[in-house]
């Protein structure tokens, strides 16, 4: 093949693999899942099946289930689209989320309970 | 072997200098550097929730004297809004699959669909939000409530704005057809939409149901 025959191959494969793409069986996939993985927590929480304790650890495992599945089957992120960028892009914002999230919750939670001892924890978090 | 076809395909390459190899890119759907650069944008959208998401983990148990999640929410209310935006995630799909068989009508139609099941989201939220204003938990009301409303309108401003780019491709799709341009459109539009679907799941997840348990 000739350098000068590239582009029109490439426009055979309008729809080139540099970024991913869904197929019937994706998205289908993806809908049975996302619904049973949302089905589960609502259940849980609606019904009060389990301890509080549980119910929680298996609805923040779910939900982070749910996302993974949306990524691959709705997002289509893998290691070959856009080179793979995107994953990489995909998996660093995912640890800047979780640093901002779970770093913002225990700092604070450790200053409610750490610097006003004297203070019912109703009137420290009591400002509106 | 491999090697050396490739080094033979190099060198005449490098005797014709392929600039419309770029070209190509540039004007494709696929290969613009167009859709890695709006990830980039989703990405720090998302960041945009990180920080709305910190501020409500922080704020919500800030009730001060006010309404508690569960006094408030109403969780069948959440569970069908999720259920539409989930319908509305596939049936963008089926209009991205029609896209790639080319189906300008099909690709309108699906797009229709999304639109009406986003616009019930949103109408839903509304309901929802005039419901919580009515019995008086309203933003001002508590850090708590204040967190709420500005993580979840948020997300209902996003999908608005989602409402109105599909009204706007409905548009270009009718005057100018599935062409490369209006093709990497509908698939940025694409990830955004199924993007705010995962920011639901954030949502309904640590705001409504950890809300309602804790």
């Amino acid at each position: 093949m000739s350098a000068s025959d590239h582009p029109v191959d490439h426009d055979v494969h309008s729809h080139g693999d540099t970024h991913g793409h869904g197929t019937m069986r994706s998205y289908v996939v993806g809908f049975l899942l996302s619904a049973v993985l949302t089905a589960i927590p609502f259940w849980l929480v609606m019904t009060g099946a389990l301890q509080p304790g549980a119910t929680a650890a298996l609805v923040i495992g779910l939900a982070i289930a749910q996302i993974l599945v949306h990524t691959v089957c709705f997002l289509h992120v893998n290691t070959s689209s856009e080179g793979g960028w995107t994953l990489v892009a995909y998996v660093f914002t995912g640890v800047i989320v979780f640093i901002t999230i779970a770093g913002s919750v225990w700092i604070m939670y450790h200053l409610n309970t750490n610097m006003m001892p004297g203070m019912p924890t109703g009137q420290v978090s009591g400002t509106p | 072997m491999a090697d050396k076809l490739d080094q033979q395909s190099r060198n005449e390459a490098a005797a014709s200098p392929t600039f419309h190899l770029m070209e190509d890119e540039h004007g494709h759907g696929h290969g613009s550097p167009t859709m890695l650069g709006f990830w980039i944008y989703l990405m720090s959208d998302a960041l945009i929730f990180a920080g709305l998401f910190a501020t409500f983990g922080v704020l919500s148990t800030s009730y001060a004297g006010g309404p508690t999640p569960r006094e408030i929410f109403e969780l069948p209310l959440v569970a069908l809004n999720t259920a539409i935006l989930l319908v509305s995630s596939i049936t963008f799909g089926f209009a991205m699959l029609a896209m790639e068989g080319g189906k300008v009508r099909t690709v309108q139609l699906w797009m229709l669909v999304t639109g009406l099941l986003g616009a019930a989201f949103v109408g839903v939220e509304l309901y929802e939000f005039a419901n919580l204003i009515a019995e008086g938990a309203t933003p001002q009301r508590s850090g708590f409530l204040s967190a709420f409303f500005t993580l979840v309108s948020t997300h209902g401003l996003h999908v608005t704005l989602g409402i109105v780019w599909i009204l706007v491709m409905l548009v270009q799709l009718q005057q100018r057809g599935l062409h490369v341009e209006n093709k990497r459109r509908l698939m940025c539009l694409s990830m955004f939409w199924h993007f705010l679907d995962v920011i639901w799941i954030g949502v309904f997840t640590f705001v409504y149901l950890l809300g309602t348990i804790r």
